[in-house]
Order: C-alpha cells, then sequence, then structure tokens
C-alpha cells in the first residue's frame, strides 16, 4: 500500500476533515502540521497553486482542496462509503455540500468578523437564515445529514459543531442553539459523540484561544480603521 | 433507456448551461432544451431548483439536478457505458475535479466581467489578471490534445463553454488571447470541431453584441 501524507495546520476545519475521512477509512497516514507563516518546500511544491493546506500525499501525488481530497479517499478507498450509490442521491449530497460552500462558509465569516451591533445583528440573521435550510430543507429529520450514519456531508459541515462552538464565544453571541435550531443543535451533540470525531478533535481550550486570538485581530483591525 | 424524460432548463449565453448540454450530447442523450428567460423565471425552474433559482437544471424523469459541475457527474455516471467524460483512475480525477474547481473559484467568467465593466487601471489588472488564470491552464494541458488527455473530458466540457466569450473579452480588452495563449486557443479550436460542442456553443459575434447590450444596460460604455 503506498505512503499517505497530510500535510495540515492543527486549527483547520479544512484538515480535519480529511482526518475524519482517512479514519473513518481506517487508512494510516503521516501527519505533517506546516508553519504557515514558514510553508515546507513540500507544500509549495504540491500545491503550487493555492500553496495551502490541506494537501493529500498519496505514493508521491499530491491532491488538494479538502473537498477534492475528500472524494478522492471516497474513490480510493471505497469500503465504508461515505457518499450514496445512487447517482441523484449523490448529486444531491453534492450540491448540498456545494450549498455550504456558497451559502453557509460566508455567512459564518461575515458572522466571525462583524464588529458592531448592526454589523453583528445584520450577520446573525443572515447566517440563522442559511442554517435554517440546512436544518429544514437538508437534515429534516435525519439524525445526520448521511442518514443513520456519517457521510461526506457531515464532514464537511462538521466545523459547525465544535469550531462554531469556539467561534460563539468568541464573539459572544448563540446562534445555534436548541430553541432556535433544535434538528441542526442535535446534529451537532451527535456529531461530536461519534468515536471517530470524538478522538480527534483539537483540545477545546486551545482552539478557543486561538478563535479568540483571531476574533480579537478582526476586532482590532475594525477599530483601527475607524 | 427507452423512456427516459430528460429536460434541460437554460439560458443560450450561459457558460454553466452549456456544459450540461455539451455532456448530454458527448453522450447521444436525447433531452428538450428549455430556454429561460432570467428576467420572468418559469414556474418549473423556480419549483426545480427553489434554493438558487438559477440555472442549469437537468430533470431526468421529474427529479431535478442542479449545479453545472454536479449536472456533468451525474450525467457521467448514469450514462456511463458511452464517451466517459471523468478518467476512472481517482488521481486523474481528482486532478480534473481540481482544475474545474479552479475555473468556477478564479471564475474566469468574472475575471473576464471585469473586462468589459471596468476602465483605466482596473482594466488593465483585470487583463492581467484573465491571462494569468489561461496561462495556468495551458499549463494543465501541456502537449494534450485535450484536458482528458486523447479524449475529449470533463475538463475540457468545464472550460470550452466559456471560450465563446473570448471574442466579446477580446474586443472589450483590446487585445488578443490567441497571442499570449496560442495552445489553448489551439485545444479551444479542436474542440469546436466536435458536433457536441459547435452545435450547443453560441456563436460568439452574437455573444458579443449580447456583451454590449448588457454595458449599455449597466451604464458602461
Amino acid at each position: 500500500m503506498a505512503e499517505v501524507k497530510l500535510l495540515g495546520f492543527w486549527p483547520s476545519f479544512f484538515v480535519h476533515r480529511v482526518i475524519w475521512a482517512l479514519k473513518l477509512k481506517g487508512v494510516s497516514y503521516e501527519y505533517i502540521e506546516e508553519d504557515l507563516s514558514n510553508k515546507s518546500q513540500l507544500l509549495l511544491q504540491s500545491n503550487p497553486v493555492y500553496k495551502k493546506v490541506p494537501v493529500l500525499v498519496h505514493g508521491g501525488k499530491t491532491i488538494a482542496e479538502s473537498l477534492i481530497i475528500l472524494e478522492y479517499i471516497e474513490e480510493t478507498w471505497p469500503e465504508k462509503p461515505l457518499l450514496p450509490k445512487d447517482p441523484h442521491e449523490k448529486a444531491l449530497a453534492r450540491f448540498w455540500i456545494q450549498f455550504g460552500v456558497e451559502k453557509i462558509r460566508p455567512s459564518l465569516g461575515a458572522y466571525f468578523r462583524a464588529v458592531g451591533d448592526e454589523e453583528q445583528e445584520k450577520a446573525t440573521k443572515e447566517l440563522h437564515e442559511a442554517l435554517k435550510i440546512l436544518e429544514e430543507q437538508v437534515l429534516g429529520d435525519k439524525i445526520f445529514f448521511g442518514g443513520d450514519t456519517i457521510g461526506l456531508g457531515d464532514i464537511a459541515c462538521g466545523a459547525l459543531s465544535y469550531w462554531f462552538e469556539c467561534v460563539e464565544e468568541a464573539v459572544g453571541k448563540k446562534v445555534l442553539e436548541p430553541g432556535t435550531l433544535p434538528r441542526l443543535h442535535a446534529w451537532a451533540q451527535n456529531f461530536k459523540q461519534v468515536p471517530v470525531i470524538k478522538e480527534s478533535l483539537p483540545d477545546h481550550g486551545r482552539l478557543l484561544d486561538y478563535v479568540k486570538h483571531t476574533r480579537e485581530k478582526f476586532v482590532l483591525a475594525k477599530s483601527t480603521a475607524q | 433507456m427507452a423512456d427516459e424524460e430528460v429536460v434541460v432548463l437554460g439560458f443560450w449565453t450561459s457558460t454553466y448551461g452549456t456544459r450540461a448540454t455539451i455532456a448530454l450530447d458527448e453522450k447521444g442523450v436525447k433531452y428538450e432544451y428549455r430556454e429561460e428567460d432570467l428576467s420572468n423565471k418559469s414556474s418549473l425552474l423556480l419549483q426545480m431548483n427553489p434554493v438558487h433559482k438559477k440555472i442549469p437544471v437537468l430533470i431526468h424523469n421529474g427529479k431535478p439536478v442542479c449545479e453545472s459541475l454536479i449536472i456533468v457527474q451525474y450525467v457521467d455516471e448514469v450514462w456511463r457505458d458511452k464517451a466517459p467524460l471523468l478518467p476512472s483512475d481517482p488521481y486523474q480525477r481528482a486532478r480534473a475535479r481540481f482544475w474545474a474547481d479552479f475555473i468556477d473559484k478564479k471564475v474566469v467568467f468574472d475575471a473576464g466581467k471585469k473586462l468589459w465593466s471596468t476602465k483605466g487601471e482596473e482594466h488593465e489588472a483585470a487583463k492581467k489578471e484573465f491571462i494569468e488564470i489561461l496561462t495556468q491552464l495551458e499549463g494543465e494541458l501541456g502537449d494534450k490534445p485535450y484536458f482528458g488527455g486523447e479524449r475529449f473530458g470533463f475538463l475540457d466540457v468545464a472550460l470550452i463553454t466559456f471560450y465563446t466569450w473570448f471574442y466579446a473579452f477580446e474586443t472589450c480588452g483590446n487585445f488578443s488571447i490567441e497571442a499570449e495563449c496560442p495552445k489553448l486557443i489551439a485545444w479551444a479550436k479542436r474542440c469546436m470541431q466536435k458536433d457536441s460542442v459547435w452545435k450547443t456553443l453560441p456563436d460568439h459575434k452574437k455573444v458579443y453584441e449580447f456583451v454590449i447590450g448588457m454595458k449599455k444596460m449597466f451604464g458602461m460604455e
């Protein structure tokens, strides 16, 4: 079996997605932590287009972009499938993952960066609306986006659980609450309890510090800009 | 496959819509094409793509598939016995998906859009950005006849639809893409010889007129 390496950065939820997929498939890999302020030759050579993590190196071949890496893992190690077999169901799973990229992530980013009451209120409202779509149209009555067990959709949205909790704490305002988004909130708790996920999550305290520090930088940048 | 009902909702200049029809034509699938009036969207479009309300939408036996690259992959999987678009090797598939994602991320179309909607310094920057994107794609093509290798494939479908916009970009930008990226233009002309491509893609002069119309509408003359 050819060697598998993963170039990563410990707080990156893009990297975490790949870790979860590899572990769910039972694939052994070597993890290489990158210093993003001093990127390694390996990273620059493996991902010359974006120079970002994660990058999967499999038998010397390099694959970049977390969602593309996930599809590669799914196809290379097809046991324990993470995508539906039926083409239409698969297309639907891909559609909602794409929705996450185009609608959820920008709203999350805006919420994370919002400073001041007006901006925060607007960002919170938009994020809530996007999450409501996930809750009502995608999750519905299922436990996980993948059904009874987690799939690529859950992995793609995983950051909404542990990572977003830290963001909410840093911003000081909760959005994903059992009162307003009951099913999505339940999903987040269930997701974190899945054994492979639970054992892979970064230390909460350490991640919280990182997220708070990042938030402080946004607030400072905004206040000095005025 | 005799009783398959396949409908495509599209818009004639859309670089995303034409990906769907090229894929279907490559596979020899019979389908009904419906042109949407984007200023007055049909109830079918709104029903089939309520989340984004955008074209293209593929409706297969009543079930919708949205997002152009997802549609192309779906078509490739369902009608897998003819003209495979994605390679069979997972690494080559990942490469094709990576570059198709690059096209959509860098949004060749948006970079091109800046070409006809900006002036002066912004315009010069837009030209530079556009050529850089095309040069990177040219690098991926290398000496192969198609991005897919010997055969027209997924990445070829993803990019060729932008070719009929090049004339508009060149005219508005006053530059020659062929001079900057000759291999890419040679590739595009090779693709244009395929029935599935030239029958679907709009005439580049008509696209240019459409762009001029858009410029007038946005007061960008």
